[in-house]
């Protein structure tokens, strides 16, 4: 486990996603618009696509979540937790912002 | 205890009304004979001119299937009363019946009053009372070019309006100086008569008709008093109504010096075992012409007879809503300013038509009457007023003045006592309301059946959902459509919000007006709102984060995490130029191809990262966005119309063309689709289309709020024979209304089913303008298509947004999770088990 540096904080609209390849995993990376960063699996539990990064960021009942952009299930950007079903949760990494760069420990 | 033998002379809608009350109670009676001089039983005669808009004598009946058969109630149809025999309490019939009874009970109605007027008697001179009146106008009118109506009261009026559905070049002729004497006043008059004019009737008034001769161009002639004349083909009387009391009369029962059956407070007659009810009955020196009275004096005489004493009839209001001529004409209470002392309180607005007065009582505490022309949308708070002696708000002229800043307007149904009168025609209360509500009616529909409350003139509809509303809310049900828990608003406010405080982005609207940082219910309605308030690039960074994924990525995410492209292919007509560059376009970046059931080719398999590649090709070809990942107009399909097909009529595919090409791109509560089919064959199938257009051979008709999918529906004829301009004119409209007022994907099929007023609502905003909107509405989508421009090519000549179409942000890699395989000769998604061995395969 070790911090990788991913890419630019520009390289991210401020609350959308992007996926970055670390390590040979894929990792959704979210950028808020207070610069705050979150790392979580790509992977779509449900349609098993790499897609998360591609979903809506928000909050539901002050959680973090971004949505699923297949079939809409929401997961926690902090724990990874699926909010529709306690059983499915997808991994997280720490992310933080190092002067202009987003790096992911993973 | 039991009454007896009942026999009802008259079956029209009072006695209609009687036999159900009369069967509801327990103590109802041993045997009912009624007769029945119509040949057909009780129908709706409130609503008889909608025989002349399409509704059948079936659609107007008012006796519920099998009635008579199920209370034993002996039905003598066409069989009228001739004699009533008091000595021997029998009635003799015309076919020779005599029936004996115990309580006799007259709900004879009344008569049109025809002047007398030499040349009354001519044929082609009728009157509006029953539905063979109506026949025969209607069969005359076939071969007639001028209508006169005699009489400009409420149903000279509505007589007018049939003369003038069928075609007739319509006039009305008044003896008073105004019309719709009775109701009105001098301004409301004058407002209701230039509305008239306005609609192509002649209104003539201060005119007595002395005699009717034989015309010289037309076949009639009207003589007036005052010298002049006028040639007309069909004269219609509407001078009023007379109590038919001619039984009553010869049997010797007490008469009103101007007619009517003279009643005591328990509808009873001279003779106390004759009752009389309705339009032929007199109480208290007053007879009535509305159905609310006598519907009142049913239910009385009902109780009465079933042995409850004290019940009793007391006046009856005579406040009246309706609409005359797609005018909205409305009189409550004290109209006049009678009451001594009586203040009047006028607004005029002649621009808009608009004419409302109330009369308040001297001390400025309580409204006594108002008149509303033009706009009668405050006549249920403002009879409720009247009617309950709800005190006035310091300011009574806010209640007739258009809404004015922190200015309350009207009053909520909650100050309404359980005993006020909401629906007049049935004798609903409130209370009556609340506890069918209470009892489990928690939708209106339910209400209406339980209660019968809105089921007759249907004024009170409003107010009846105002209370279901109020009462539901008071029982904790959610009758909130807030868009979601960071915005307490329906799609529809926030709409507004937006675009009457000009605001631009998501996060204006958030810190204005929500709480949160929003998601993904929120986030894609607030950008299709943008949208279709400002129409900015749905890509630029501020908008970006809103978008779902396909609009995001402007292609429809599929299953796999890949992209389907659907270039715009405007009326499904595409050369084979640009044909063969989807093909090759296809072949060159392994795509699967498909047709659409809407005419387009719809290509599958895209990464991200070969998005914008694919549609530098597409774009050079001439090919543009096709919107298909939007919410927004998808495609407009057309059958080959007039050009080529042996029967088409118009040409369709230049219309589906032009149609797509203007709204192409515009963002909605929901996706839309279009057709148009260029003859009645229909082979577009426009029917099923949220706008379908039709030709036919005089222009188009316009279908609105049809559906596929899930739940289909047909759409419903909005209107017919339209040149071009007027069927764009109206498209337009349509599309704003609908935009601005639907719910978060709400389809215009269920946006219809939840419109209060539904098509014939939509028909006045769209086609009458009633809500004054037109032009705006118009404005803002030419504002639309005037700011139209492609999204993708505006994305490839983009390089800020061109940098987004990558599968990593640090790799050049595609997602090696993306597999497909083969099957019929284009590829396929690999199934999970199909992707692990093709990815161990890589592996090793």
């Amino acid at each position: 486990m070790s911090w990788i540096t991913v890419c630019k904080l520009d390289d991210i609209v401020p609350n959308t996603g992007v996926c970055a390849l670390v390590g040979g995993r894929q990792v959704a990376v979210f950028r808020l618009d207070d610069d705050s960063v979150y790392a979580m699996s790509n992977h779509d539990p449900y349609s098993r696509a790499n897609v998360l990064s591609r979903g809506i960021v928000g909050d539901l009942k002050g959680e973090l979540v971004v949505a699923s952009p297949v079939y809409k299930q929401h997961f926690s950007l902090v724990s990874g937790q699926c909010l529709e079903d306690p059983q499915v949760r997808v991994a997280v990494y720490p992310a933080r912002v190092d002067g202009d760069v987003v790096m992911v420990e993973a | 205890m039991k009454t007896g033998k009942i026999v009802v002379i008259g079956n029209g809608m009072v006695g209609q009304r009687f036999l159900e009350q009369l069967v509801g109670r327990p103590d109802g009676a041993a045997g009912i004979t009624v007769f029945c001089a119509e040949p057909r039983p009780a129908y709706d005669r409130v609503q008889l001119t909608s025989f002349f808009s399409g509704k059948s004598a079936a659609d107007l009946n008012l006796v519920p299937e099998g009635f008579f058969e199920r209370h034993g109630i002996a039905l003598r149809l066409g069989d009228k009363a001739l004699a009533i025999d008091r000595g021997r309490k029998a009635v003799r019939s015309a076919r020779g019946h005599e029936l004996p009874y115990d309580k006799l009970v007259l709900a004879t109605g009344s008569y049109p009053f025809v002047p007398r007027v030499p040349g009354a008697e001519w044929p082609d001179c009728y009157v509006y009372r029953a539905i063979e009146d109506l026949e025969a106008i209607r069969k005359a009118a076939r071969t007639a070019r001028t209508g006169t109506v005699i009489g400009g009261g409420l149903l000279g009026l509505e007589a007018a309006k049939a003369l003038h559905d069928l075609g007739l070049e319509t006039h009305v002729v008044e003896f008073a100086p105004r019309l719709m004497a009775v109701q009105l006043d001098d301004s409301g008059g004058r407002l209701l008569r230039r509305k008239i004019e306005a609609l192509g009737v002649g209104v003539h008034t201060s005119k007595e008709t002395t005699k009717i001769v034989k015309g010289a161009e037309r076949r009639h002639k009207l003589l007036f008093a005052d010298g002049g004349s006028r040639e007309t083909d069909l004269v219609v009387f509407s001078a009023g109504i007379r109590p038919r009391d001619q039984l009553a009369r010869a049997a010797g029962l007490a008469i009103g010096e101007r007619g009517g059956i003279v009643i005591n407070d328990h509808c009873q007659t001279s003779d106390p075992d004759i009752y009389a009810l309705g339009e032929c009955a007199l109480w208290g020196g007053r007879s009535y012409g509305l159905v609310a009275p006598g519907y009142q004096m049913a239910e009385v005489a009902a109780r009465h007879l079933a042995g409850e004493h004290d019940a009793r009839f007391a006046d009856a209001d005579m406040s009246t809503k309706l609409k005359l001529m797609g005018v909205d004409v409305a009189s409550i209470g004290d109209a006049h300013g009678a009451t001594p002392g009586a203040l009047n309180c006028v607004f005029t607005d002649e621009a808009t038509g608009l004419y409302k007065k109330l009369v308040v009582s001297n001390d400025r505490k309580r409204l006594l009457g108002a008149v509303l022309v033009g706009d009668a949308a405050d006549y249920g708070s403002l009879l409720q007023m009247t009617l309950n002696v709800i005190p006035l708000p310091e300011h009574p002229e806010d209640l007739i003045l258009p809404a004015r800043e922190g200015g309350g307007k009207g009053m909520g149904v909650d100050l309404l006592p359980a005993t006020a009168l909401i629906c007049s025609c049935n004798s609903v209360t409130k209370g009556g309301i609340c506890g069918a509500i209470a009892a489990g009616a928690t939708s209106l529909g339910a209400l209406k059946k339980g209660t019968k409350a809105s089921t007759t003139c249907g004024g009170c509809g409003p107010l009846v959902k105002q209370i279901l509303d109020c009462e539901l809310r008071k029982r904790g049900v959610d009758v909130k459509n807030h868009l979601c828990e960071h915005f307490p608003y329906s799609r529809q406010e926030l709409f507004h919000l937006t675009r009457i405080g000009a605001l631009k982005t998501f996060d204006e609207i958030m810190s204005k007006h929500g709480q949160g940082r929003g998601c993904d219910i929120c986030k894609p309605a607030v950008a299709s709102i943008l949208a279709a308030c400002w129409n900015e690039y749905i890509l630029k960074p501020r908008h970006a984060p809103l978008q779902d994924t396909n609009d995001h990525f402007l292609a429809n995410l599929q299953k796999d995490g890949t992209y389907s492209i659907i270039p715009r292919v405007p009326g499904g007509e595409i050369p084979p130029e640009k044909l063969i560059v989807l093909g090759e376009v296809a072949k060159k970046f392994g795509l699967y191809t498909k047709i659409t059931g809407a005419q387009r080719i719809d290509l599958f398999g895209a990464r991200v990262e070969q998005l914008p590649l694919i549609w530098k090709e597409l774009v050079a070809a001439g090919f543009e966005s096709g919107h298909a990942y939007g919410k927004a107009l998808r495609t407009v399909k057309s059958c080959v119309g007039s050009t080529w097909c042996r029967y088409g009529v118009q040409d369709s595919v230049l219309m589906a063309i032009n149609i797509e090409n203007r709204y192409r791109g515009l963002r909605s509560p929901h996706k839309l689709k279009m057709a148009v089919s260029g003859c009645t064959r229909e082979c577009a199938e426009a029917q099923g289309k949220d706008v379908g257009i039709i030709a036919t051979e005089k222009g188009w008709n316009l279908y609105v709020c049809g559906n596929g999918g899930v739940k289909p529906r047909h759409a419903d004829l909005l209107a017919r024979d339209l040149d071009d301009q007027t069927l764009v004119q109206y498209i337009d409209r349509f599309l704003m209304f609908y935009i601005r007022t639907g719910d978060r994907l709400q389809r215009t099929a269920t946006w219809l089913e939840n419109l209060e007023g539904g098509i014939d609502y939509v028909r006045k905003v769209v086609c009458e303008d009633s809500l004054g909107l037109g032009h705006e509405l118009e404005a803002d989508m030419q504002k639309f298509v005037d700011s139209y421009e492609c999204e993708w090519k505006k994305a490839i000549n983009d390089p800020e947004t061109l940098k987004r179409f990558r599968h990593f942000v640090n790799s050049d890699q595609p997602d090696r999770n993306v597999v497909f395989v083969a099957e019929r000769g284009q590829i396929r998604p690999a199934r999970p088990d199909e992707r692990e061995s093709a990815l161990e395969a890589v592996e090793h």
